[in-house]
């Protein structure tokens, strides 16, 4: 069994996002990047079904421009076997992102398809939904937890109400939610043998997929600032502004 | 438990200036060396702070062509300004009446942070090895005594010394010389010091705490190339310390505040003195309406050349200012430390092909330019121990008339961590009410530094009596620490009524100032895991 896993370079979680002064956009020179969180759980999922022996290969993917290569690096350091970089530059949407996944499915023919339930940059979770649609694979969005059965899978989804478990076939595409596992730590020498290891290169203009964003962004801003609170005296005046200043009850 | 090793000719400890110098030069003489560079930011540059003005004389020596080189060493220094600053005036200083150290018109105003992630894509382009997100925990030693090497730290430990799931264990990783490239403070370089005895008959080194804060201006308070420094006010006459504000592209302001760490009012915090010194006029006209964008802190070395150490041990080197060279009255200490890092690669080199001892370093030193600054420069900072006033009437003698070659060198009497008087003998101060626009608490401003340290790991800030803060230190110094700690890691709280001592070690930026100033040096700073710490951008 094959497993593809997409991951994506975004700020690092802990960077504090600034919006540009013309509101064209965030501010990304000189910030600190790194791989989509779940995206490292997808990696990490994918690399302890190896090491059960129920996978033979794990494929790591991105699209993006030169230096996203450090993602695939990054997942070849904890496990990965090689890697494919697409390269593309400027605005990448979901749906031009799935449309190039569909390409590379169709060349490596994974039997599942693995990537973080969505990206902390866009928020826009529709990467890993838009591609089954393509592909019109079963999708396991959100997992929690992953049992692989003979052609089969049992995925635990993070739902609003709790916990959802469904059995789809495969081939299929997962979308891994944080609570999966806790990703390992690269170590130097696996850093070092993951130099090593292939990446295969390609240019997103050479697969005919056209990635023209079919959006318009028009303004960034951040979000108001909030207000300091106020003590109030007694229970009476709480409900009171509760009531009138507020206006929730 | 045994760990894995990886053998190279030279291991470096620091993505800094002195330690990417040191691999780049090294490459540049010898391609076939294998050199290894460890960081313990997550990335090269996001532990760097500085100014940063920014003088080439060692760029120029290890990139002759870095113009042609997309470096990012921008912005020329155009117009220079001096204030001393009273309450609410200010008296401009003429220019062409500072000693010439202090004079920058041939130099750059820069990002070191970014300047370093340059230098590490020059490095890895002539093929040293750079792993980000590994500190160097602990030095290795053959069995004759020498440098063997270092090892990593293990990751993945929880705060009761328990391995998770995800443990990795640390490496070692093996130098034929192990170059030591901390930083000031450096945790390794101060344990090489005292096992080595490498400041035997020096004077005891002196620091400072730099702030630094980065402002988007308004485009008509904005001069790009303008590099003003200040000294007095808030500082009193006895407290060694001075601001600079530097006009970068982009309508950057580079602000900052650095004071000495000899300072002896236990009740001075100075966090709340920067803060403070924003809202002097002078000032606040040229940030007023602008945004804060980026904030961080670090300790500094002062202490030049009577408190440099030797450099060289067996096995190994000490460079930059994990020794010290630090030029004090230029306020500069990137072009010296990178020369230190060019000395250190040609020693080491000389010692692969010519089987020469480490020893060299010391010549070789000696006979640089580096070494003649650091000695024209050795009078200035001691002469502020008598005051601001007879500091600057005595450093104009010494740096103007006699430009340093007076036949006698002042020493440093105490070491930072024995000058504070006690609490009660002392005023207290009273600081201003942060305002949110001008001024702002530790809290937010620890925000602005991305600082993260992964969750339930081991305090990184050890205390060799876990009682003393409360028993002693509270009692006769007011536990200071709650004061110059400049990311809130140090609280007294009060449960019940009795005191607790609490460490936020997730909150530190790794200034290293509480290693220094703590009075019975209680508080020892050691790497927490890697990656950890702030992610600072162009600071």
């Amino acid at each position: 069994m094959k497993i593809l896993v997409a991951v994506k370079r975004v700020i690092d979680y802990n960077v504090q996002i600034r919006v540009k002064e013309d509101n064209s956009g965030i501010v990304t020179d000189n910030v600190k990047m790194s791989t989509n969180p779940p995206d490292d759980n997808a990696i990490e999922e994918a690399v302890k079904i190896k090491e059960s022996g129920k996978a033979t290969e794990v494929v790591a993917i991105t699209v993006g421009e030169e230096k996203a290569q450090e993602t695939v690096r990054k997942a070849l350091a904890v496990g990965a076997d090689r890697g494919i970089h697409v390269k593309a530059n400027g605005i990448l949407e979901p749906l031009a992102v799935s449309k190039i996944l569909k390409i590379i499915v169709e060349k490596e023919k994974p039997d599942l398809v693995f990537m973080g339930k969505q990206a902390i940059d866009d928020d826009c979770n529709q990467t890993g939904q838009m591609l089954s649609a393509l592909l019109n694979w079963p999708q396991a969005t959100f997992a929690s937890k992953i049992e692989v059965k003979d052609n089969k899978l049992e995925v635990t989804r993070e739902i609003d109400e709790g916990l959802e478990t469904i059995e789809i076939n495969t081939p299929a595409i997962v979308t891994c939610d944080l609570r999966l596992n806790e990703p390992r730590y690269a170590s130097l020498p696996n850093i070092m043998k993951a130099k090593k290891k292939p990446i295969e290169e390609l240019l997103a203009s050479d697969l005919g997929v056209d990635i023209t964003p079919r959006l318009e962004q028009i303004k960034v801003e951040e979000p108001p600032k909030r207000k300091a609170g106020i003590k109030v005296a007694n229970v009476a005046e709480l409900v009171q502004k509760l009531k009138n200043e507020a206006k929730v009850i | 438990m045994s760990r894995e090793s990886m053998e190279y000719d030279v291991v470096i400890i620091g993505g800094g200036p002195s330690g990417l110098s040191t691999a780049i030069k090294i490459k540049q003489l010898d391609p076939n060396l294998n050199v290894c560079l460890l960081e313990k930011a997550s990335e090269i540059g996001a532990h760097i702070l500085s100014g940063n003005v920014f003088e080439t004389r060692a760029l120029d020596e290890l990139f002759p062509n870095w113009k042609e080189l997309n470096s990012p060493i921008k912005t020329k220094v155009t117009k220079e300004k001096f204030l001393f600053l009273g309450k609410n005036k200010s008296l401009s200083w003429p220019t062409w009446l500072l000693p010439s150290v202090q004079q920058n018109h041939n130099n750059y105003i820069i990002s070191l942070a970014n300047l370093c992630r340059w230098l590490a894509e020059q490095a890895e382009a002539l093929g040293v090895e750079i792993f980000p997100g590994f500190p160097a925990s602990e030095v290795l030693y053959n069995e004759d005594g020498s440098v063997k090497g270092v090892a990593t730290q293990d990751m993945g430990i929880d705060k009761e010394g328990k391995k998770k799931d995800s443990f990795e264990p640390g490496i070692e990783l093996l130098g034929k010389v192990t170059v030591f490239a901390e930083g000031c403070r450096g945790h390794l370089g101060k344990q090489l010091i005292q096992k080595f005895d490498l400041d035997k008959g020096k004077d005891p080194q002196q620091y400072g705490i730099g702030f630094k804060e980065i402002w988007e201006v308004n485009e008509k308070n904005h001069e790009e190339g303008l590099v003003m420094h200040t000294a007095g006010w808030p500082l009193d006459n006895s407290t060694y310390g001075g601001s600079f504000m530097y006009h970068a592209e982009n309508k950057q302001v580079f602000l900052g505040y650095v004071i000495g760490l000899d300072y002896k009012n236990p009740h001075l915090s100075p966090y709340d003195e920067f803060q403070r010194f924003k809202t002097h006029p002078a000032i606040k006209k040229i940030i007023e309406g602008g945004k804060r964008i980026s904030y961080g802190a670090r300790a500094l070395i002062e202490g030049g050349f009577q408190s440099l150490p030797k450099m060289f041990m067996p096995g190994a080197l000490l460079i930059g200012c994990d020794a010290g060279t630090l030029n004090m009255p230029k306020i500069k200490g990137s072009h010296t430390a990178m020369k230190s890092g060019i000395i250190a690669a040609e020693t080491i080199v000389e010692h692969f092909k010519e089987n020469k001892e480490l020893s060299v370093f010391e010549s070789k030193l000696k006979a640089s330019w580096l070494y003649k600054e650091l000695y024209e420069a050795r009078n200035v900072k001691p002469s502020f121990s008598w005051g601001l006033i007879l500091g600057i009437i005595f450093t104009g003698i010494d740096q103007i008339l006699f430009r340093g070659k007076l036949p006698f060198t002042l020493k440093h009497k105490h070491a930072d961590h024995e000058t504070l008087k006690p609490a009660n003998q002392m005023p207290k101060i009273d600081y201003p009410k942060y305002d949110n626009v001008i001024t702002f608490d530790k809290t937010s401003s620890v925000y602005l530094t991305g600082t993260n340290h992964a969750d339930n790991q081991p305090v990184h800030l050890k205390l060799k009596d876990p009682n003393l803060p409360i028993n002693y230190t509270l009692e006769k110094f007011n536990e200071p620490a709650q004061l110059y700690c400049p990311a809130g890691v140090y609280e007294v709280q009060k449960e019940n009524d009795i005191n607790k001592f609490v460490i936020n070690s997730q909150n530190c930026i790794h200034c290293k100032t509480c290693d220094i100033k703590e009075p019975s040096q209680n508080i020892t700073w050691v790497t927490p895991e890697g990656s950890g710490g702030p992610r600072y951008g162009n600071m």
